[in-house]
């Protein structure tokens, strides 16, 4: 078994590191800093922790005022309530007026299993997607994670990250890098290119050789750069394979899967076939269970692969 | 305090506010004639934000809350000099910089887009804590409005002032009784009472918010309070100096008609 680790909890570490260095660094919270893991910026730097309480909507805004006399905020609560709860915040608070505000959501997607649909969100990336000058990503393991906490410390704009609950396989190492609007290209198959972000990557990843005994040459991207997107491995894989699967931990109305579709129907148009969420609910369960039963597995990607080289 | 100039400066403003509304054929009267009073005394004797200053971390901030009254806004910043008044002339107008609502990109001198109701508190919360921690030692002024505060944001944001004892913000209900659909007490009737702002944790301050006198007592006292933010209600009338938009709500966000405009313009100029 691949070693798995918590992006969640190397997302709090990386907080604390980069507080120890950046004196405007602020943190703000909606009481679920536990969870979160901006708990451990709370315990270095209480002088500079902000837990709002459960009102996101005023921590967003507040972050916003931070952010207006020079302060570098970072937002964290789970998907669901860093983004629909507090959409108009996002927009006209933070987007439209331009400020430097940080929003890093833990919990996204199906995989929050136990809590049910109230908190499973796979609807954020579309909700943030939309916005206006938005950036967007969706890292898929640890050490990915914390380089791009750093890299939107950096960042001089504002942006969403979201990270899952589970702990996923290890895929990268501490010495690879990872810029905004790039994406991480592990091969670009003859056949199909599978585009996936989140926890599909690695899903995805393993779906590689079984494709080869099938004789399919496929490939993978990892896009954990939703917006904007990375255009040249993008092209590649128009380029040179004859159909592209996206995967992604999120409805197939708005996420990763429509963002390439538009970018291929404009550059070079391929099959696609979506594997993410269909339009539905969630429900209460273990997150392997939800992840079988809402199809985003290694067997529902072979499938829709296999589908799609019976057309060529 | 010049009382006379300030009294001047309202009417002033009061004017290019009815010709901004009258010449884009929208806007919001009623609301930024409530406001404009206390509005010039911050800009015009109060605050320190000049033309030379207004982007130095160390001004003084006026966040207008409530969007809606955006041409009280303009008007101050026109003559504060940071903006032109030929800019006026082209409020609400495609290619131009002043927004039906404040936007922080295109007009210099705001503060924060605002006009979605409820963020501005949260926004001057930020404002007033940041400077705290920067060992800054300026005011955050916030002004909001009595139909606003319908929204739940600001009871929050409330609590976050309370919790941090944010001394150096000062929030200004324009408490105008009137919002788009009525009378606020018939329609969720927010009860803003001293009491209830001062079970918030808040220093609560009630004036009449056309009275200079009053005002400049307000914000003056305003400066002697330690460790709580202090709320100023300000008693106000929508549509005031101009005897027939007074408390009528029709002037909300209608604008005037040309013997309207004309007969508000001849008051205005022999008030």
């Amino acid at each position: 078994m691949p070693e798995k680790k918590s992006l969640r909890t190397e997302y709090g570490k990386t907080l604390v590191e980069l507080g120890k260095k950046h004196d405007d660094l602020i943190v703000l919270d909606a009481d679920l800093a536990k969870s979160t893991k901006t708990e451990l910026f709370k315990k270095e730097f209480p002088e500079r922790f902000f837990d709002m309480g459960i009102s996101e909507a005023d921590m967003i805004a507040t972050a916003s005022g931070f952010s207006s006399v020079g302060l570098k905020p970072f937002c964290s609560s789970f998907a669901m309530f860093l983004t629909g709860r507090v959409y108009d915040q996002i927009r006209n608070s933070v987007a439209y007026p331009h400020w430097n505000v940080k929003m890093v959501s833990t919990h996204a997607g199906i995989s929050v299993g136990e809590d049910g649909a109230s908190h499973q969100c796979n609807e954020d990336i579309a909700l943030m997607r939309v916005l206006p000058g938005m950036t967007l990503l969706c890292p898929s393991d640890a050490f990915m994670t914390a380089h791009l906490t750093k890299k939107l410390y950096e960042y001089e704009s504002y942006a969403y990250m979201r990270l899952p609950r589970n702990d996923l396989d290890v895929l990268y190492s501490e010495n690879d890098s990872f810029e905004i609007g790039k994406s991480v290209v592990h091969k670009i198959g003859r056949d199909i290119t599978i585009i996936a972000c989140g926890a599909m990557v690695s899903i995805a990843k393993s779906t590689l050789l079984r494709f080869q005994s099938l004789g399919i040459d496929a490939g993978l991207i990892d896009m954990y750069s939703i917006k904007p997107l990375d255009a040249e491995s993008l092209a590649q894989a128009l380029n040179k394979s004859k159909a592209l699967i996206i995967a992604e931990e999120h409805s197939v109305i708005g996420g990763l899967g429509s963002a390439v579709a538009q970018f291929s129907s404009e550059r070079r148009p391929l099959p696609i076939a979506f594997i993410g969420i269909e339009d539905v609910f969630g429900e209460s369960g273990f997150p392997d269970s939800l992840f079988l039963k809402y199809n985003l597995t290694e067997e529902a990607i072979l499938k829709k692969g296999k589908m799609l080289y019976d057309k060529f | 305090m010049k009382k006379d100039f300030l009294i001047q400066r309202s009417n002033e403003c009061r004017k290019e506010i009815l010709k901004m509304v009258y010449n884009a054929s929208s806007g919001h009267i009623g609301g930024a004639f409530s406001a404009i009073d206390i509005m010039v005394y911050l800009y015009f004797e109060k605050m320190n934000f000049s033309k030379n200053n207004f982007t130095d971390i160390n001004r003084d901030r006026f966040i207008l809350s409530k969007g809606h009254a955006s041409a009280a806004l303009y008007s101050c910043l026109a003559f504060k000099e940071i903006i032109s008044f030929e800019e006026l002339s082209g409020f609400r107008k495609i290619d131009r910089m002043l927004q039906g609502h404040p936007s922080r990109k295109t007009t210099p001198g705001v503060e924060t887009s605002t006009g979605s109701l409820g963020q501005g508190l949260s926004f001057a919360n930020g404002c007033a804590l940041g400077l705290k921690i920067k060992n800054i030692n300026s005011k955050t002024y916030c002004m909001v409005g009595d139909g606003e505060i319908n929204e739940g944001q600001f009871w929050e944001a409330l609590m976050t002032s309370a919790r941090y004892r944010l001394e150096n913000l000062r929030v200004i209900l324009d408490y105008n009784h009137l919002q788009i659909d009525g009378k606020i007490e018939e329609i969720k009737n927010p009860s803003p009472s001293r009491e209830r702002f001062e079970s918030f944790g808040f220093y609560v301050i009630e004036i009449n918010g056309h009275n200079f006198d009053e005002i400049e007592k307000a914000f003056t006292e305003a400066d002697l309070i330690k460790r709580m933010p202090v709320f100023i209600i300000a008693h106000t009338t929508k549509g005031k100096g101009v005897s027939f938009m007074e408390n009528n709500v029709d002037f909300h966000g209608t604008p005037p008609k040309k013997d309207e405009f004309e007969r508000a313009m001849k008051e205005l100029e022999n008030a």
